[in-house]
This record gives structure tokens, C-alpha cells and sequence, in this order.
């Protein structure tokens, strides 16, 4: 992996850093001049999966959100999402789609399924009790050149 | 994130500004479910025209206001979606359960 640019961010686990997380990774892109489309691609997979981090890792508790965004070459966008929250137990349970377990926050189980739909590369990976890490790839078209 | 909520010729509608995420979906939930109970129009229609960003908690947000709207004998209405937002739109089907205009 060919790094040509790279930020990483921490934040707490407040719900309003959701919207931090997109502003951090949308300025970071200006850089490779992402379509609007594109742009809105990883925003919204980016949302997602801090959200994630925020009300299924941290429910209930406070930590740690990394976020780190890099630039590849060839014009590939490389996003992790780590948290040292609860971890997830059922990794292919919980990315069926409409799949949740906080259906009393009107959580619709569709986070996962924007991810994969969105960006083109996810993993996940999870420990639990130790946290989750998703990291997810996508690559840019030629519109920047 | 605002919202504006009027009855125009006998429908509400509640025109919505800003961005839809986890964190404002709450109050705007409450706002809205207010507004649904209190009045119990028979039409509701929720304008996204000048949303500009929607995750998945927007599903939810129109999900469940599509319930409480059925459970009240009424139906809901999205309309004005960017393109952008009626990808996320399709991706859940949701043009299954409420109708987009």
C-alpha cells in the first residue's frame, strides 16, 4: 500500500462528532477532487460506521473513535474506523441487512449494507470486549486528473 | 437541521433543512411525532429538498413516521429527495412502504 497522503483523527464517542467524522474525511478529499457523488459515497460510509461506534460500541459508555483516512495511489481512498468499544459477537449476523440491536432507536440495520453498497472494499474485524476495527476502500474515477 | 411544519389545503407538510445523521434524528423525531399526535392530519408529507446529507438514520426516521402515521389512519409522503439521497432511499426499498415524489 502506496501512501501518498494520510491524517488520523480521535475523537469521544459523542453522536455530534458523527458530523465531525464527515468534515474531517471531506477536507481531506479536496486534495484528489472526488465527483460530488463520490464524495457523498464516503461521507455517508463514514457516518455509518462511526454511528456504529457511537450507539453499538460505546452504548451506554464513553471511548475512543480513530479515524484515519489515506490517499493512495492510483487514486484509491483508504478509511479505518477503529473503536476499543464492546466488539461485535456475530460478525455475518450483524451485517444482514435490516439486521439491528437497538430497534428502540429506530435503528433501521442498514449501516453495514450502505457501507458495502457505497464503497467498494469493507472489512470488518472484532474482538469482543476489545473493539472493532472497519476499514473500507474506494477508488476514485479519472474526473480529477 | 430545522423544520418547518404547515398545513397547506388540508395536508401537513414539514419542510426539513440541514443534515440527517444519529445525532439531530432524535429532536427531529420528536418534533415530528409531536406534531403527528397532536394534529393527526391525514396526510403528511415530509419535503427533503433542502436536506443535504442523509445517512441510514433517515430510514429509520422515515420508517418509523410512516407507522405512527398509518397507526394514526394516515399515510406519509416523501418528497423532493436529491439523487443522491434516493440512492440511500432505494437501497432500503423504502419506496415499498411510503410514496416518493
Amino acid at each position: 500500500m502506496e501512501v501518498i497522503n494520510e491524517i488520523k483523527f480521535t475523537m469521544p464517542s459523542l453522536s455530534v462528532n458523527e458530523s465531525t467524522a464527515r468534515a474531517v474525511v471531506s477536507s481531506f478529499l479536496i486534495q484528489a477532487d472526488p465527483t460530488v457523488e463520490e464524495l457523498s459515497d464516503i461521507r455517508t460510509a463514514v457516518s455509518e460506521a462511526v454511528t456504529n461506534s457511537v450507539v453499538h460500541a460505546y452504548r451506554n459508555t464513553k471511548g475512543t473513535i480513530e479515524l484515519t483516512v489515506r490517499l493512495l495511489r492510483e487514486r484509491e481512498i483508504y478509511i479505518r474506523i477503529k473503536d476499543r468499544g464492546c466488539g461485535i459477537t456475530d460478525i455475518e449476523k450483524a451485517m444482514e441487512p435490516l439486521f439491528t440491536t437497538a430497534p428502540e432507536e429506530e435503528r433501521s440495520g442498514l449501516g453495514f449494507s450502505v457501507m458495502q453498497s457505497f464503497m467498494d472494499k469493507l472489512k470488518v474485524k472484532s474482538t469482543p470486549g476489545k473493539g472493532t476495527t472497519v476499514t473500507m476502500r474506494k477508488r476514485l474515477s479519472a474526473h480529477g486528473d | 437541521m430545522k423544520i418547518d411544519i404547515k398545513t397547506e389545503n388540508g395536508a401537513a407538510i414539514a419542510r426539513l433543512s440541514g443534515e440527517i445523521d444519529h445525532h439531530n434524528a432524535r429532536e427531529l423525531r420528536m418534533q415530528l411525532d409531536k406534531y403527528i399526535i397532536a394534529v393527526q392530519p391525514r396526510e403528511f408529507a415530509i419535503d427533503f429538498k433542502n436536506i443535504t446529507f442523509m445517512d441510514s438514520s433517515g430510514i429509520g426516521l422515515i420508517m418509523g413516521r410512516s407507522k405512527l402515521m398509518h397507526e394514526c389512519g394516515g399515510i406519509l409522503e416523501v418528497r423532493n429527495p436529491q439523487p443522491y439521497i434516493k440512492r440511500v432511499l432505494k437501497l432500503a426499498g423504502i419506496e415499498r412502504i411510503v410514496k416518493i415524489t
